[in-house]
């Protein structure tokens, strides 16, 4: 049996002796008997440590890992350099406690203000907080920023991500907010069923760019759309996008919002991600969760602290805007571990990649007779194509080749499915991929 | 110390990619285009990692020393369990791929259900929640799923004893209900006057941290969640303390209906400075058709895993995919550790230390209330102040200086002047001893020479800090 109890036996007795007890079970005497548990729990025998890395082997082994991923659909396959898993597996920073202490602190609220600059480099915003649970959960939070006396709608772009949409379904009913989805046209926001739906009574309006099938969103029009019915914007944004596309700031959003994962955190079967929060200054005391700001010292030295907590729950209780306690500070952490090692030009290289290497897929498989493009216009690094079979036969027969295909979508009969391409890809496995479409198409 | 953008220098930096073996291309109109490189640091790699090294000197973790931060577990982060987490057939897992590939990660969502169930007496358990406070958010949304299917509508309340946590009102008021406040008694126990005064046809639950937040198993349980039930309101049991019970006795015997767990605090994942944790949420079988989608279950046919969606009564989905999965993995690995005799191990660990620390330090210091104590206590240094000016922040900073980090301070707001200690079960004997002795040299020290507790800590790269200026003219970024 393992376990990580340090002190011995004999220790022990000493200290229930310094206590006046004979028994460990005299510490709980006071419990009602009632409520006790009066046998040992239906659990397993303890394991070694040996035995506990073979049981948890044994079961990873039953997942697949595939080798070549052409799947995003709201997690990203990208390069982690090296050295951003070193540094983001510190040992103080993965066993410190939220940085309450601060002059204990001062590293990890550093670190943590370095994240902050940089997501506002990124989106062109003025203010990020520290993190929030994810990319959906932070659209929710941002919708729930925007709630005025009056203004009670959200309008969401029905290209977004849908597990987007159905979380903020889940926070806005709970808040009493309406939430509108704006049913999407040719794979992109319907700018007229946006501008017909907003109004007084809206709150703000949502949109995704790249949205839900990779396509290039007329962002900076919908913006307009929102602030003319005298709504606030949300925009949420892949991060590797931004360095190749116009901020969310000079797009007019007032909040941007993210899935921070493609920067450095690696896919886990979807967690733990990293929600990143930009906004504009009117709307700082609206954010939700931690923030870190710097002050100076008693001596006058330069420092970081977390602030304006008066916004939050420990001290606004029922009032506060939102119940976040926990965050996802180490993932903050990795991703600014991620963009300081890139730096400016190797966010942009990765970018420029994904961009041409799924410009080149698209272009290799809608050569093959049977496959198009299923919507028209730009896009960043996911694609739709229709085929001329079952999804699923061809995902099998790339599975079978050890890829793991696109995300299939509309059923699988339509054939679409959503392909993301990155840097991880090479021209050699886009050839095989179309090289195995072609097959499959043929039989 | 400089920041990692006054090291950045114009074109330093270091090449991770080899060059694209594709046409570049950049298919998009002109006014899509970013102009400006953001302003992202350009350093070499050697210069990110002596950063990084300089900015670890001034963090402190459980690696380094004692943690003794109430409220918030600070056990022993098993280093296996970081390596299980990494491993590639976990952390290399897209989450949308088919269900027959994903196997694996659908039976340690399984597995770590059955286990969990099983130290709680719940029947089914979700592990969406991010945290503690989305698992109260979603357990509240359970409650509140619960009430409108039997058409119970007036059902807007929910009552919160004044001693609980500030996530448990503000994620009452999330869900949609009215928080309802209710004194505690002097323990920081149920007075079940006031309990009794707040149950009407109008309540639908009430939320309970039990031990509570002054470290107590409150003796009248069972009457609680009785007179909640009585009521027709449901009883949600938060799981903050539960490091103190496991193996003892379960929420799920006390009457509780639905809970949250903190895997991040009583199964010894790691805090991260402040996250990811994971806040699964457990309910009775009368709840289990709330639950968030996508959930897990295992076809009676074929006897595989798959993920179940589409159930309209389902409250929905709290977050992408399927919860913070390697923090679960970790919890898992944690509990097949300890397994049917390491668990009661925990808590009976946890509960001797508290005590024994507490023993050691009576003498001198005043603890809140006079019942024995479960895994943590809380000591008022009103006295201390009222004779010294020494404030328990004071206390904190002093206690920096003396090489461990300090205890919550100010934390439950119903004592005043509060430092709440938990150990852990963790903890030497000896590092309780150092503890003990530390904390003498801080009463000493508040009586001797208390200018020098004021000005503490002295020992750290900066001294106390200007709060108030920080949120008056935030800088909140380079």
């Amino acid at each position: 049996m393992g376990g990580y109890i340090p002190s011995s036996s004999d220790e022990r007795q000493k200290m229930l002796d310094q206590l006046g007890m004979a028994d460990i079970g005299d510490l709980f005497s006071h419990i009602p008997q009632e409520v006790l548990l009066k046998k040992p729990l239906d659990l397993p025998e303890g394991l070694s440590e040996l035995e506990v890395r073979r049981a948890m082997e044994k079961i990873a082994s039953k997942n697949r890992r595939f080798d070549t991923i052409f799947r995003g659909a709201g997690s990203y396959n990208h390069y982690i350099p090296s050295v951003v898993k070193h540094i983001a597996a510190k040992e103080d920073y993965v066993t410190a406690y939220t940085p309450y202490q601060a002059e204990l602190s001062q590293g990890l609220l550093q670190g943590i203000f370095e994240y902050q600059s940089m997501i506002c480099a990124l989106t062109g915003m003025d203010a990020s907080n520290a993190s929030v649970y994810d990319g959906s959960a932070a659209a929710a939070e941002a919708a729930l920023m925007c709630r005025e006396r009056g203004r009670n709608a959200l309008i969401v772009a029905g290209s977004c991500d849908p597990q987007t949409l159905h979380v903020i379904r889940t926070y806005c009913s709970a808040a009493g907010m309406e939430v509108i989805e704006a049913a999407a046209k040719d794979g992109r926001a319907d700018a007229d069923a946006i501008a017909s739906a907003a109004g007084a009574g809206t709150a703000a309006v949502y949109i995704q760019q790249p949205n839900f099938f990779g396509l290039l969103e007329d962002v900076e029009k919908i913006g307009a759309i929102a602030h003319e019915a005298g709504a606030r914007y949300i925009v949420g944004v892949n991060p590797i996008s931004l360095a190749v596309l116009k901020t969310p700031a000079e797009c007019g959003a007032d909040i941007a919002v993210g899935e921070g994962q493609p920067l450095g955190i690696p896919l886990s079967f979807g967690g733990p991600y990293l929600g990143f929060m930009a906004c504009k200054s009117a709307m700082t005391r609206k954010l939700p969760g931690r923030i870190v700001g710097e002050t100076l010292d008693i001596h006058g030295k330069r420092a970081y602290v977390l602030t304006l907590q008066a916004r939050e729950q420990h001290i606004r209780r029922e009032k506060a805007g939102s119940s976040i306690c926990s965050n996802q500070a180490l993932c903050a952490l990795t991703a600014a571990v991620y963009m300081s090692a890139m730096g400016p030009a190797g966010m942009k290289d990765a970018a420029v990649q994904c961009m041409s290497k799924a410009a080149y897929a698209a272009d290799k498989i809608t050569a093959i007779p049977g496959f198009k493009l299923y919507f028209d216009g730009p896009f960043f690094h996911e694609f739709v194509t229709q085929g001329p079979v079952a999804s699923s036969v061809v995902l099998a027969r790339l599975e079978e080749q050890g890829i793991l295909g696109g995300y299939p979508l509309f059923g699988d009969d339509s054939g679409c499915i959503l392909w993301c391409v990155t840097e991880m890809n090479t021209r050699e496995e886009i050839d095989r991929l179309a090289e195995i479409l072609k097959e499959v198409a043929a039989v | 110390m400089k920041l990692i953008f006054e090291k950045s220098r114009p074109g330093r930096g270091s090449s991770y990619l080899p060059p694209c073996d594709v046409p570049i291309r950049q298919d998009m109109p002109e006014a899509l285009k970013r102009t400006e490189a953001p302003e992202l640091p350009e350093v070499s790699e050697i210069d990110l990692v002596r950063h990084h090294a300089a900015l670890l000197d001034r963090v402190y973790g459980v690696n380094r020393g004692f943690y003794p931060l109430g409220s918030c577990t600070m056990k022993y982060n098993p280093r296996i369990n970081e390596e299980i987490a990494g491993l590639p057939g976990f952390c290399g897992i897209h989450p949308l791929q088919p269900e027959h590939t994903v196997q694996g990660c659908l039976e340690v969502l399984e597995t770590a259900e059955k286990l969990l169930c099983e130290i709680t007496g719940m029947d089914r358990m979700t592990f969406q929640p991010a945290a503690g406070a989305q698992g109260e958010f979603t357990g509240l949304l359970l409650i509140r799923a619960y009430h409108q299917a039997r058409g119970d509508v007036r059902r807007t309340k929910i009552i919160v004893p004044d001693s609980a946590h500030g996530t448990n009102p503000a994620s009452a008021a999330m869900a949609g209900f009215t928080v309802v406040s209710i004194p505690s008694g002097a323990d920081g126990c149920v007075d079940l006057d006031q309990l009794r005064a707040a149950a009407d046809d109008e309540t639908a639950g009430l939320m309970l941290t039990n031990p509570n937040t002054l470290g107590l198993f409150d003796r009248n349980i069972l009457e609680i969640t009785k007179i909640i039930h009585d009521a027709g309101g449901l009883a949600y049991y938060d799981g903050a303390n539960l490091n103190a019970v496991i193996g003892i006795a379960r929420p799920g015997d006390m009457g509780f209906d639905v809970m949250h767990l903190n895997l991040h605090k009583t199964f010894s994942t790691p805090h991260g400075g402040g996250g990811p944790g994971s806040g699964p949420v457990g309910c009775r079988e009368t709840l289990a058709k709330y639950l968030p989608e996508p959930a897990v279950e295992r076809d009676e046919n074929s006897g595989a895993l798959r993920l179940r969606k589409g159930d309209p009564a389902s409250i929905g989905q709290m977050k992408s995919f399927y919860g913070n999965f390697l923090v679960v993995v970790r919890a898992l690995a944690y509990v097949l550790t300890l397994g049917r005799e390491g668990v009661p191990e925990v808590s009976r660990n946890a509960v001797l230390n508290a005590n024994y620390l507490l023993k050691k330090l009576e003498s001198v210091y005043k603890p809140a209330c006079s019942e024995p104590c479960m895994h943590e206590f809380v000591l008022t240094i009103d006295d201390i102040k009222k004779e010294t000016g020494v404030s328990a922040l004071d206390f904190a900073k002093f206690i920096i200086d003396q090489g461990i980090h300090p205890p919550t301070m100010y934390f439950p707001l119903i004592v005043h002047e509060a430092l709440m200690v938990e150990p852990t079960e963790t903890e030497s004997i000896d590092t309780l001893d150092e503890a003990a002795e530390i904390f003498m040299k801080c009463y000493m020290t508040a009586y001797e020479d208390p200018e020098a507790m004021k000005k503490a800590p002295a020992t750290t790269p900066v001294g106390r800090l200007d709060e108030v200026s920080a949120a008056r003219f935030p800088k909140l970024k380079f």
